[in-house]
């Protein structure tokens, strides 16, 4: 591809094996050199990345080499480049979450997720853009510029990990880190033609993971195959002793559950018939539903009425945990602080004013008001209960369905801009996403073929809580599909 | 105008006895340099999440069990969301609707030195705050965030507190609690126990005057001198200027120390608005039933329980009972020398416990657990005497030999032949040559001198080389002298 070495277009276990494997002459070494190189030839085109960290990845490379060549095991990605958002903590490496306000703030420790990939042999290759704190569904809300989508860089990647996204559909580098918090992980990678996963809530350690909402936030794995996919969350989940919301799952990859009699959940609401330009992923969902079929799986109608109202939920609740979880930023002991402010409170407010971009700002301000005194009880805490209720309607789902087949975002990507001024169409672009955060549910979008325009779509699948090995097996079959899975996009620079 | 009735309800806040903080692993302890007991989560840094120290939650519910509430079955987390420098996520680990610790009460004595009942509503954890520092006229501050992340308990009563006194009578009896259960150092200086009266008047007409809560408290003395500051002022401001909750909003003072006045702060319009919210990072917290158990099982006698078992069963008066039993360590040495043979004579103990070993810990400036006298040994030599085995005066020379040694007084006794002179035979013999010795004492004696008696009896106990049993001796030489 690109006339580059093509070692690192290998499917990820492979590339690994021939770095652990110390007769073969693929090193990680080469392999981060490649990353490196591709990362220096594309990405002015892209600006998938807010900062290189090539030394850092040649250092990692090299002791990967060097456990190699003393006969070790330097894990199951070893070698292989690795793309961080940079909502992930690197210790030494700067942090800004695409924000102004983190200013030259550069964390002490890693963030689980990471420090596990890197464990497992990845080199890190470097940090991607973002909306800011995640906040977006395009990375335009980046305070360092937006990332354009490799499959036309008139368009947006998708957000908010568009970065981790473009840099993975350009080959730029095979793994990415992403989070999601209402679909930052699956919008990208569908608008991208990538595979993206949001794991179970607490599967991953959210532990220096920027926190945008709590409940919510989930790490996950952006890569080009379910395959490579499943093999960095295999690295990065798992209890952690510093996050308490982590919980222990069976990594059993169908648990029980015969694919040829799959039942196959619709929902109802997920239908885009009405939606304009809904057309093309529509059609898609059918094209593989129907494929489905053809192997034995059976079609299970559902509704779940309380899926209509996850936007509101979703945006009653993110931002009010955001207007807390971004309380911290006060330009008292580190990042961005105001010059001139002429007391406590004047220094915060222009702090935080010169500091957060205006989508932050619009959701602390939304978050603060739904949990005021005298509107908690209308917003917060109803948006809570229904959170709860739409949790009870998926339970009742899934003893009707072994997963649920959507589309992973009513439309393929957007121009850039084109919906910059209008932050309630961009709301809209989560409509099939966030539910799965709500509830807490494992959720992998596919790319399954292009519009007309030759941009990608994705087609998403959900498990219940803890099935996320299911979810990708399930993801493996649709992917395998003609039109479906990866394609590299053609260099349109 | 009449006098209002005084209603004070208390807010203290305990500093638990932990070795790390509340939610991370950062070591707490007082007195370190500024800024060196932090961590990742306690600084507030992007990423860092908290992590229950379930130690903290232990001591807690082992305060609350002595404070006889009732244990939650399950509780969560709340987040409280302010802005200040000292609190570095920009809000605060709390409980807000769930508490720990339900319903529980302190007793007091009221001001006329009857038993009262103080009622507690509530008992929470939470997290401290770090501490800001303005400079004296300066333009700087300073944040210390040692203190932040320190699990603190939240105390609040009702307002069943009538006076001055029995304020502080509550925070004493507080204090003496958590000392007993090791549950906190209880101290108001190094601020590991901080507390906020809440204190209005109530008039017989149903007025009553806006409830001012009182800050900046650093001595149990001045929280009684800050609540009779209290009365006076608010019962001036109703009758001067009919000052009423109706009419004026809750305010906060602070006690001015130099000035002995509470000065006002600020107005608490309406109900400060912190945003609570159940903390998304920590799920919710069951409490286990058995583990309440356990640890209510593991309470040690309470310390006015103590006393009243003291005066009622052993016959101790309450000033001796008070003093056994002000020091926690001092009265767990003295239940030791009890629990080995309950037969022993309280009252004996106590005096030798506040006479001779209290007088040898301040000569030596040591504690307690640095004499090498045991509660056993001391029991030995109680025991010794009580059965005439030593007479008083080896009693006390045994004491000041063991006291450093710690060597059982009742081996050495055996050993160097110590045992009191109480066989007549030897006495009548030692009378004898005595008398002897002394003829003309005991002719000054029979022509009415009876002074004279002493040199005889003196050397009495000279042939008896001072082992001599007094009572018997004296027995015999009346017989003998006539």
């Amino acid at each position: 591809m690109f006339g580059f070495d093509d070692s690192l277009d290998l499917p990820v276990a492979e590339m690994a094996q021939r770095v652990r494997d110390k007769d073969n002459p693929l090193t990680a070494s080469k392999l981060v050199e490649t990353s490196l190189l591709r990362i220096e030839t594309l990405d002015a085109a892209y600006g998938a990345f807010l900062r290189r960290t090539g030394d850092l990845a040649r250092e990692q490379a090299a002791a990967v080499d060097a456990k190699a060549e003393a006969g070790e095991d330097p894990g199951p990605l070893a070698g292989v480049p690795l793309a961080v958002k940079d909502n992930l903590a690197v210790p030494g490496v700067p942090l800004t979450c695409g924000s102004k306000i983190l200013g030259e703030y550069i964390p002490p420790t890693w963030a689980t997720s990471v420090k596990r990939a890197v464990d497992a042999g990845a080199c890190i290759v470097g940090k991607t853009n973002l909306d800011e704190f995640a906040m977006g569904s395009s990375t335009e809300n980046s305070a360092f510029g937006p990332t354009r989508n490799p499959h036309g860089t008139a368009f947006v990647p998708g957000g908010s990990s568009g970065g981790s996204a473009a840099a993975v559909a350009s080959g730029m580098a095979p793994l990415a880190l992403g989070s999601d918090t209402g679909g930052s992980i699956r919008q990208p990678a569908a608008l991208c033609g990538i595979t993206g996963m949001k794991p179970t809530y607490g599967r991953v350690s959210r532990n220096g993971l920027v926190a945008f909402a709590s409940s919510l936030d989930q790490v996950g794995p952006m890569a080009r195959s379910c395959a490579d996919a499943r093999a960095l969350l295999e690295a990065i989940e798992g209890v952690d002793p510093l996050d308490a919301t982590t919980r222990g799952y069976d990594t059993a990859a169908q648990n029980g559950v015969d694919l040829g009699s799959l039942r196959i959940g619709r929902v109802t609401e997920f239908a885009l018939d009405d939606v304009p330009g809904g057309e093309p992923a529509q059609a898609a969902v059918e094209r593989v539903r129907s494929a489905l079929f053809e192997t034995g799986a059976t079609d299970a109608e559902l509704s779940l009425p309380l899926v209509q109202a996850s936007i509101p939920v979703y945006y009653l609740v993110a931002p009010a945990e955001a207007s807390s979880n971004l309380a911290r930023y006060d330009g008292v002991r580190y990042g961005h602080r105001a010059e001139g402010g002429a007391d406590l409170m004047d220094l915060y407010a222009r702090t935080r004013e010169e500091g957060f971009g205006e989508e932050v700002k619009r959701r602390i301000l939304i978050g603060t008001f739904a949990l005021s005194a005298g509107y908690a009880d209308a917003y917060y805490k109803k948006a809570m209960a229904t959170r709860a209720a739409l949790r009870a309607q998926f339970d009742s789902a899934f003893a009707e369905c072994d997963v649920i087949v959507s589309a992973t975002t009513p439309t393929c990507a957007f121009k850039i801009g084109e919906k910059a001024d209008d932050p309630l169409a961009m709301y809209l672009c989560d409509v099939l996403t966030v539910a799965a955060n709500l509830a807490g549910l494992p959720a992998v979008s596919v790319p399954c073929g292009k519009t007309a325009e030759g941009l990608p779509l994705g087609i998403q699948v959900w498990g219940p809580p803890g099935r996320d090995g299911l979810v990708f097996d399930v993801a493996e079959q649709l992917e395998a599909m003609d039109g479906c899975g990866y394609e590299a996009p053609e260099v349109t620079s | 105008m009449s006098a209002g009735a005084v209603l004070v309800g208390m807010e203290v806040h305990l500093q638990l006895k932990t070795k790390t903080k509340c939610f991370s692993a950062s070591p707490y302890h007082y007195g370190a340099d500024p800024n060196t007991l932090t961590d990742p989560t306690v600084m507030g840094l992007p990423g860092a999440l908290p992590v229950l120290n379930h130690e903290a939650v232990r001591l807690a519910v082992r305060t609350g069990l002595a404070l006889g509430c009732r244990i939650a079955d399950v509780t969560k987390w709340d987040r409280k969301n302010y802005f200040y420098p000292d609190l570095p996520k920009g809000y605060q680990i709390s409980q807000y609707d769930q508490p720990l610790c339900i319903e529980g009460a302190i007793e007091i004595d009221d001001d006329e030195g009857n038993p009262k009942t103080v009622r507690i509503t509530r008992a929470h954890l939470e997290e401290d705050t770090g501490k800001s520092t303005h400079d004296e006229g300066g333009d700087k501050s300073r944040v210390d965030l040692n203190r932040a992340g320190a699990p603190l308990l939240e105390i609040v009563s009702e307002p069943d507190i009538a006076s001055a006194g029995e304020a502080v009578r509550y925070l004493e009896a507080l204090r003496e609690i958590v000392a007993y259960i090791g549950t906190s150092d209880g101290n108001m200086q190094e601020g590991n126990l901080r507390c906020e009266p809440n204190i209005n008047l109530v008039f017989e007409n149903g007025d009553k005057t806006p409830i001012v809560e009182v800050k900046n408290l650093n001595s149990v003395r001045n929280v009684g001198r800050a609540i009779e500051y209290e009365i006076v002022r608010q019962q001036k401001a109703y009758d001067d200027d009919n000052q009423t909750m109706e009419n004026t909003p809750r305010s906060t003072r602070g006690w001015d120390d130099d000035r002995e006045v509470t000065v006002h702060q600020r107005y608490k319009e309406s109900a400060d608005d912190y945003r609570y919210f159940p903390e998304p990072d920590l799920p919710p917290l069951e409490i286990d039933p058995a583990f309440v158990e356990t640890e209510r099982g593991a309470l040690p006698e309470l310390p006015r329980a103590r006393r009243k078992r003291y005066c009622d069963d052993k016959g101790l008066s309450a000033y001796d009972a008070e003093v056994i039993t002000s020091d926690p360590a001092v009265s767990h040495w003295f239940e030791a020398v009890l629990a080995g043979d309950p037969a022993r004579d309280a009252k004996k103990v106590v005096n030798w416990m506040t006479g001779e070993l209290l007088r040898h810990l301040n000569d030596k400036k040591i504690h307690l657990d640095e004499v090498g006298l045991t509660p056993e040994g001391l029991g030995e030599i109680v025991d010794l005497e009580a059965a005439r085995t030593i007479n008083t005066r080896t009693a006390k020379e045994l004491f000041r030999e063991v006291i450093e040694s710690g060597a059982s007084p009742a081996a050495l006794v055996e050993e160097r032949g110590l045992s009191q002179v109480s066989d007549r035979g030897p006495v009548e013999a030692a009378v004898k040559a005595a008398m002897e010795a002394q003829a003309q004492a005991v002719e000054d004696y029979r022509a009415g001198n009876e002074k004279a008696r002493g040199r005889v009896f003196g050397a009495v106990m000279k042939e008896l080389k001072g082992r001599g049993d007094p009572k018997l001796v004296n027995e015999v030489l009346t017989e003998l002298l006539g």
